[in-house]
């Protein structure tokens, strides 16, 4: 249901290519939630990406002219937020450093950065929500994003909604803190360190007693998912925000609806 | 003569460590043995954060002001009646060891740990002209007995089984008497303390590293649990101190702080056991103590880094956190990288050491998932330092050309939404075709290291921009 | 060599920092130095000399540390052979030649037999004095000097360190300011020693007796009348 109140924040989604790509769902989850909590949301439509392969490639100045883009194309909203801590801390960490030697573009991104949120910390602290009106019945663990959790300061907000979440009860992850392997580009550079690392966490997921693997970054979870999977783990991985939204019914990631 | 060089076969050096089996025995002790004691005594004192800055900004104030406290630091030694040897390179410093030992006819030299003499090859090259090394810190000793290189910049031999120990001490330890192979840690330890105490006794030169230098006092400080540093140092005629020049502080206080988050960052330990400052040679009415006293300080390139972006690096403490902390360095240990230096703080430096053209793969092979930056005490921001040495690969195009190839072809769509909608739409639309029902891909033509150990997850079938653009009838 | 490295190294430093970087500054160096100001003590050190003293003794402990507190001077030589005794240890010893030691009434122990000087491989236990106790984390503070060679801190299986209350300071910074008051100068060796050796390095488990002490013994003086414990 959108908002039509002017007095409503205005909030643009940063959809994230992987989510934008691979499973929308979750920027509807991500949609609803915003809009549940008052917003007015809108998507942009000349988004693409971050720039994070091009700026981990060392290739700065395409990540320059694609951050100019984001920039240019997230301007005037009151907010800016994205269903991902990686992201979030792409825009908000690191683009204005992109333009330490360019005054004008230093300050546009300053101002994005200032604007710039993760969904679940946005919601709970900025937007003070405590609890959700969804229902997911099962065992859940969370795994800490490394960016979401060391340049966003996300940590205890998604705990603190997912304990609201009627019938979900949430399990200690061991380790939930340490990288799940993927690292962008890393994950095909040098495949069997991040199968190893992807292995140590799967072996967690499954020690923790969890039905239901949760994280707020959907590159965790696309690796983490297609190591159970390969695995023949019977764990199933959400992104937190389609937990959050009551909207997580679907197949899980990398699983398929011919049950 | 310096240690060989495998950083540019990381892949297959990393390939083979996930796939040793004593070796991945031993790293799995390391979370017990470093990430839960370090947690535990920093919890402790309220005040390590606090620490943490001062102490970088310690360090930050001496490095913009290097010269001028090196300067101090050199008086103070003179005065005390010792020598500073300036060495621009690794061949100056070895030149100059090598001619103190001949200077006292050192037949044998004590060693305790130091990553500098690693960097410099001191070892190979005394062995070279009759001078035998022996390295007194028990990790080092086991690697010397190994001939191989540390793997660890605060425990050498962490790579190291209690099997693989006992076996080369009952290799080694015959030639003292010792004809027993023991495996028990407390009679390994025996051995090598009768072993290493004839040594100690017979050595003509000590030679011990550094962990600062006092430019208010001309001391040098080392920090050890064993006491091989205090050995090391106390019983040969002549104290050699080898120092990168960076290890400079200014005042006695001023270690005090630094030294404050050094042993909890490293082992957990409030402090370690011994924190020794030697400050010259023996004073005339000393009953011991060496009778020389000689630092050699080394560059070796780090002067270059100073007003760089590497600067920051210039303040590590050789703590060995971020190491212990890596999960990538947890998963292949520290020989995989191939040099003298292991983990984020090797993936650094080691590039400035031998050059980025063979130590490429160091700075590319993190996730950037920030833990090292997070613990470590002196607040040097490594992932961002690596990520400047993948910019100096780029500019130099070192990269691999294919990974290049597929930045470019991704960049030009992603510099251009309309475009990259559309390639988006096929995208998703063809993968999920393949993908059907199943929702996932067991393999994937290009996607190899993907799908070698895990499924590839299927799209949804339609992006989410297009799916919104039919609720929301267009957006802005 | 050395001389033509030295201006090489100092000039690539110069050229590098460039002349105006930020917080470059000559006499900002010469102001920490001359001040060499504490830049944070923790509050747990900041804390009255009783509660030092029970810190000391506690942070001693726990790092394998032994210590018997007695209530004087006259005490000492008692609460040494009873250690050594305990430990099966024969009651010989290499006693610093130190004056501030000469006021213990060793003689009444005619069973220890004591010889003064420098230790060397065959002396199995040392007792020194110490300049300072630091009760942050239980470190004793060891001055090298006629009366303290320092081989009597590392070379024997057994130290014991005979160490007085008012000795006894909160932070390591204290040690320093007490050092540089009596105005004698740097020893050659300043050790600070926290519990008796170790190693961590094989499969780090941690084994007490490397290379130095296996056994580090504090008799504390407590004279404040304080019962003895042994």
């Amino acid at each position: 249901m959108a908002i039509t109140d002017k007095s409503a924040p205005r909030v643009a989604l940063f959809v994230t290519c992987l989510v934008d790509l691979f499973r929308p769902n979750v920027g509807f989850a991500a949609v609803k939630l915003l809009e549940d909590a008052g917003c007015r949301v809108e998507v942009p439509r000349a988004q693409t990406c971050c720039g994070q392969p091009a700026y981990n490639a060392g290739d700065r100045a395409t990540a320059r002219r694609i951050a100019a883009q984001v920039i240019a194309a997230f301007e005037g909203y009151d907010y800016v937020v994205a269903p991902s801590g990686s992201c979030a801390g792409m825009l908000k960490r690191h683009f204005p450093g992109l333009f330490a030697d360019d005054a004008a573009m230093k300050a546009s991104a300053d101002d994005l950065a200032a604007r710039c949120h993760e969904l679940v910390s946005f919601l709970h602290d900025v937007l003070g929500v405590t609890a959700v009106a969804a229902r997911y019945d099962g065992v859940v663990a969370y795994h800490d994003g490394c960016s979401g959790l060391r340049e966003m300061g996300v940590k205890r907000q998604p705990r603190a909604l997912l304990e609201s979440v009627a019938g979900l009860s949430l399990a200690e992850l061991e380790g939930a803190e340490t990288c799940c392997g993927f690292g962008g580009t890393f994950c095909v550079k040098y495949p069997d360190i991040s199968v190893r690392m992807v292995s140590d966490k799967t072996a967690e997921v499954a020690a923790s007693g969890a039905d239901t693997l949760l994280a707020g970054d959907l590159g965790c979870l696309m690796n983490i998912a297609g190591r159970l999977s390969r695995e023949g783990r019977p764990v199933r991985a959400r992104h937190v925000a389609e937990v959050l939204a009551g909207m997580a019914g679907g197949p899980a990631i990398g699983e398929g609806d011919e049950r | 003569m310096t240690m060989a060089v495998t950083s540019p076969r990381f892949r297959e050096n990393a390939r083979r460590a996930l796939a040793d089996a004593p070796l991945q025995q031993a790293l799995a002790k390391m979370k017990a043995g470093f990430v839960d004691k370090r947690l535990r005594a920093v919890e402790r004192l309220p005040e390590f954060d606090a620490l943490r800055d001062l102490s970088r900004d310690i360090k930050d104030h001496v490095l913009v002001n290097l010269d001028h406290y090196l300067e101090r630091f050199e008086a103070r030694v003179v005065e005390c009646g010792g020598e500073v040897h300036w060495c621009a390179d690794a061949a100056e410093a070895r030149d100059v060891i090598l001619a103190l030992c001949r200077s006292v006819d050192a037949r044998s030299v004590t060693k305790s740990k130091s990553m500098i003499a690693e960097e410099i090859g001191i070892n190979d090259h005394l062995e070279a002209h009759g001078i035998e090394p022996v390295e007194t810190d028990l990790g080092e000793y086991i690697i010397q007995l190994a001939k191989e290189p540390p793997s660890h910049i605060i425990a050498p031999a962490v790579h190291k089984t209690r099997d693989q120990i006992a076996d080369l001490f009952h290799a080694s330890h015959a030639a003292y008497g010792i004809t027993e192979r023991r495996d028990d840690p407390r009679a390994l330890l025996d051995d090598a303390r009768q072993v290493l105490r004839r040594k100690y006794l017979a050595a003509d030169v000590g030679l011990t590293g550094a962990n600062f230098l006092i430019a208010e006092t001309g001391s040098s400080v080392t920090v050890t649990n064993e006491g091989n540093a205090e050995l090391t140092q106390i019983l040969p005629k002549m104290h050699i101190v080898l120092a990168s020049l960076e290890k400079v502080v200014p005042t006695l206080e001023d270690a005090m702080t630094i030294l404050r988050v050094l042993a909890r960052s490293a082992t957990g330990q409030e402090f370690s056991s011994y924190t020794t400052f030697a400050t010259g040679p023996r004073r005339a009415d000393d009953a011991d103590g060496p009778e020389a006293f000689h630092v050699v300080l080394l560059d070796n390139g780090r002067s270059g880094m100073l007003g760089t972006e590497f600067q920051d690096m210039l303040r590590c403490i050789r703590c060995g956190a971020c190491l212990n902390h890596c999960p990538i360095y947890a998963s292949v240990g520290g020989h995989a990288y191939g040099w003298v230096y292991p983990g984020p703080m090797g993936a650094v430096l080691t590039p400035k050491l031998i050059g980025i053209d063979l130590a490429g793969h160091l700075p590319n092979a993190s996730t950037f998932c920030g833990m090292c930056e997070s613990v470590c005490p002196m607040h040097i921001p490594l992932p961002k330092m690596m990520r400047h040495w993948r910019e100096r690969e780029f500019a130099q195009k070192l990269s691999p050309p294919r990974h290049r190839a597929g930045i470019a072809l991704w960049a030009w769509f992603a510099e251009r939404p309309a475009l990259y909608r559309f390639a988006a739409r096929l995208g998703v639309g063809v993968l999920g075709l393949i993908a059907g029902r199943r929702g996932r891909l067991k393999s994937l033509p290009g996607a190899g290291g993907w799908t070698v150990g895990r499924d590839f997850p299927a799209p949804e079938g339609r992006t989410f921009l297009d799916l919104w653009a039919r609720r929301d009838g267009g957006g802005r | 060599m050395s001389g033509d490295a030295r201006a090489r190294i100092l000039a690539t430093i110069r050229d590098s920092l460039g002349a105006d970087a930020p917080g470059r500054d000559e006499s900002a160096v010469e102001a920490r130095l001359a001040a060499h100001e504490p830049n944070l003590i923790p509050a747990r050190a900041r804390i009255d000399p009783g509660a030092q003293v029970d810190l000391f003794v506690e942070m001693a402990e726990e790092v394998s540390t032994t210590v018997a507190r007695v209530a004087g001077a006259d005490e000492v030589p008692g609460a040494v052979a009873d250690y050594l005794a305990t430990h099966n240890l024969p009651a010989v010893a290499k006693l610093a030649p130190d004056p501030g030691l000469d006021d213990i009434p060793w003689a009444e122990r005619p069973t220890l037999t004591l010889s003064r000087g420098k230790a060397v491989d065959e002396d199995a236990v040392t007792i020194t004095g110490a300049f300072a106790g630091i009760a942050e984390t239980g470190t004793l503070m060891l001055l090298s000097g006629p009366d303290h060679p320092t081989t009597l801190n590392i070379l024997p299986e057994t130290h014991i360190v005979v160490l007085r209350r008012e000795h006894i300071v909160g932070a390591y910074e204290e040690g320093w300011a007490r050092l540089r008051a009596e105005g004698r100068g740097m020893p050659r060796t300043v050790g600070f020693v926290t519990g008796p050796s170790r190693s961590a390095d094989i499969e780090q488990t941690i084994l007490i007796g490397a290379h130095g002490p296996r056994r580090l013994h504090i008799v504390l003086i407590d004279g404040d009348g304080e019962e003895t414990e042994a």
